[in-house]
């Protein structure tokens, strides 16, 4: 098992004292551990991000394997306890704090006032409504990365990010909806969760434009 | 004129609520910002748009 001292030095050599520092004080929140939230834990878990707040209800399904975070002996296990387990595999000193409910207007804020950029990765397109506006209205403090737009086999290069507005970042091809493509494939939910990940290490870094 | 995801349209006068009506949104699905701030949903009824004002509708689709 390598040491925090050993973690800390690899990143702080790869990415310089200066970030390094503004990646580990932060507290980022996932709302959602599906094919978006588990792809974006990671990303971030790798480059160093001090806090996880990993928030979902659901169960790891055999259907959910081609295009999510999980193993397929975890089949059945919370999301939120598969991932808290992928993640202590490759980053042991992330903290991590699991909440395994359902988000709604009411509990939003207090599950997420302690961080400092949430990310929205629902599946379904009324959460990913309700959360914006929740987050906007309550949270005005929050930055918020959603993501809209990511189904079926259509161009990696049709995925971007867009600023809506100074704390409001949107992911995604703004079009493909999971119900009219009929599929999800693993890459291209995979770009989606990295232009998310990307853009919370970016703002992390002072970087603000897209 | 008001512009609304990038467009100009002859909108003002009418509420946040019967713009989004007339166009079609769905406001289950759609986040709305007027001028750089979200407008919550329980004030597009309110909401007149204005000469000027520029509006953003996101509407959200489903997968992740």
């Amino acid at each position: 098992m390598i040491t925090k001292e050993e973690w800390d030095k690899a990143l702080t050599g790869r990415h310089g004292e200066k970030l390094q520092k503004r990646f580990s004080s932060a507290t980022v929140a996932l709302c959602g551990l599906g094919g978006l939230g588990s792809n974006i834990a990671l990303s971030l878990a790798r480059a160093g991000v001090g806090k996880l707040i990993l928030i979902d209800f659901d169960r790891v399904d055999v259907t959910n394997l081609h295009r999510q975070q999980y193993k397929a002996s975890q089949v059945g296990m919370n999301k939120t306890d598969a991932l808290f387990e992928n993640l202590r595999e490759i980053a042991p000193y992330t903290r991590i704090e699991t909440h395994t409910l359902k988000i709604t207007e009411e509990n939003a804020v207090p599950l997420l006032q302690g961080a400092d950029i949430v990310c929205e990765a629902f599946d379904c397109a009324e959460a990913k409504a309700m959360l914006t506006d929740t987050v906007l209205e309550k949270l005005p403090d929050k930055f918020l990365v959603a993501a809209s737009g990511m189904a079926g086999l259509g161009s990696a290069n049709s995925i971007r990010t867009r600023k809506i507005t100074d704390r409001f970042y949107l992911c995604g091809d703004g079009q493909s909806d999971v119900s009219s493509e009929g599929s999800l494939i693993s890459s291209r939910v995979m770009l989606c969760a990295a232009h998310q990940a990307h853009t919370v290490l970016r703002i992390l870094a002072g970087e603000f434009d897209v | 004129m008001v512009k609304i995801n990038g467009e100009e349209f002859n909108a003002q006068g009418k509420t946040v609520a019967e713009y989004l009506a007339g166009a079609g949104y769905d406001q289950k699905r759609i986040a709305v910002e007027l001028n750089g701030e979200i407008v919550p949903k329980s004030k597009y009824g309110e909401t007149a748009l204005r000469d000027g004002d520029s509006v953003e509708i996101v509407s959200f689709v489903g997968g992740g």
